[in-house]
């Protein structure tokens, strides 16, 4: 199976990224082969929508369940049109999630929140 | 005669400079743009209201032409559009209604539909023709909506005074961009100077003359907004002063011009001078 985190550097000492769409990089880690595999997020610069793109990306690249520490609404949707699953993460480490969730000691994640499609900035 | 009222941001006595000028000059049109928020309808309380639908064109896809290219979706710079396994999605609330994608697509598997995003309310409150824009909640964006308000010149006789939306993004730059004159209302704090700039910076782009109010000024204290005008040559047309009747009338929804014969006097003055400043603008210009 391949899970994605978002991640804020290259390696696998990197830290879980607070926000999906905004993450610098993702890593997409594939269960059987043990293999890490790290992208950069071409959505974290987008004007809007950060989020949907950044779902797109992640489901083109064949991902089948995702753990972060929250989602957007948006996002939530594709993921869910798509069967993808959304697991809360446990801590901040790459590899302690991964044990956890081979374990299957993952919950899925509950904290969808609404959007922020403000757009022209009103102070 | 087309005057712009703007600030960085709200609460400084925008709405309260606008309705007013609009309520002592003879004849008058009240345009409030600022469509999330709009309140100059609570003063002036107009009478024989028309509401008008505002819609923009959203996209609607034929899943059975679409051949999943995705042209569409990486040219979307809103990102409105997803490709799930087999379907193309379209993010409503996000699509800001560019029309590209239905261009783009040659399947033709696009189309569009109208979507309401708002309404625009005309009324009469006596001297003065009220027009509001109200912006549904949650809707990206309320220029469509300013661009049907702005669409209204006003008559000949009319002078017309359109209430910004605060700050300086694309709906107040939608908002000013046919004025003949800007006036930028500032507090006399630190934080007013900020917002003053903001504003200040906006007009100089748009190459429109403008002046500032300055409201909430007492007597013998120091007003930064006012040092800041002196230092950048920025003309000031005159100050409303704190005044706690004036607050509270105005607080109440009250038009204090309509009230009392010394705040008629007040606003009055001011609008010689607007008008003073503008016919001098058109005559340096000519
Ligand atoms: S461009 Fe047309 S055919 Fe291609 S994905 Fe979009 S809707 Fe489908
Ligand atoms: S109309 Fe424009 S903004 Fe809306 S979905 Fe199509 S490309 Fe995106």
């Amino acid at each position: 199976m391949k899970i994605t985190l978002p991640v804020d550097k290259k390696s696998k000492d990197a830290n879980i990224s607070s926000n999906l769409g905004r993450a610098p990089y993702f890593l997409f880690y594939d269960t059987e082969t043990e293999e890490y595999n790290f992208m950069d997020n071409s959505a974290a610069s987008s004007q809007g929508g950060a989020g949907i793109k950044a779902a797109q990306n992640i489901l083109d690249n064949g991902a089948e369940a995702i753990i972060a520490p929250r989602c957007g609404q948006n996002a939530a949707n594709v993921f869910m049109t798509a069967g993808i699953k959304i697991y809360k993460n446990i801590s901040n480490s790459i590899s302690e999630n991964i044990a956890a969730l081979k374990e299957g000691k993952l919950t899925p994640l509950d904290d969808i929140h609404p959007g922020f499609h403000q757009h022209g900035g009103r102070q | 005669m087309k005057i712009a009222v703007l600030s960085g941001k709200g609460g400084t006595g925008k709405t309260l400079l606008s309705v007013n000028l609009a309520a002592v000059s003879p004849e008058s049109l009240y345009i409030d743009c600022d469509v999330e928020e709009p309140n100059g309808h609570l003063f002036f309380k107009p009478q024989d209201i028309k509401t008008e639908k505002v819609n923009v064109k959203i996209p609607q896809v034929d899943q059975e032409l679409c051949n999943g290219c995705r042209v569409c979706v990486d040219f979307c710079r809103f990102n409105a559009l997803v490709y799930v396994i087999d379907k193309l999605i379209v993010f409503n609330e996000i699509c800001h209604s560019c029309g590209g994608c239905r261009l783009l697509c040659r399947k033709k598997a696009i189309s569009e539909i109208d979507k309401e995003i708002g309404v625009v309310q005309s009324g009469k409150s006596e001297n003065v023709r009220v027009l509001t824009g109200i912006l549904k909640p949650g809707e990206p964006s309320g220029v469509p909506i300013i661009k049907k308000l702005l669409q209204d010149e006003g008559q000949e006789n009319e002078d017309v005074f359109i209430d910004c939306p605060p700050g300086s993004a694309c709906v107040v730059m939608e908002s000013i961009k046919d004025a003949d004159y800007c006036i930028l209302v500032a507090e006399p704090t630190i934080f007013g100077v900020h917002n003053l700039d903001m504003v200040y910076e906006l007009v100089r782009i748009f190459h429109i003359p403008y002046g500032v109010v300055l409201n909430k000024c007492l007597e013998e204290e120091e007003n930064p907004a006012e040092d800041y005008c002196l230092k950048n040559n920025i003309p000031i047309l005159g100050k409303i002063p704190f005044d706690i009747e004036l607050g509270r009338l105005n607080s109440n929804g009250e038009i204090v011009a309509r009230k009392q014969a010394k705040y008629r006097e007040l606003f009055q003055n001011l609008l010689n001078k607007v008008k003073k400043e503008v016919q001098h603008e058109t005559a340096s210009n000519t």
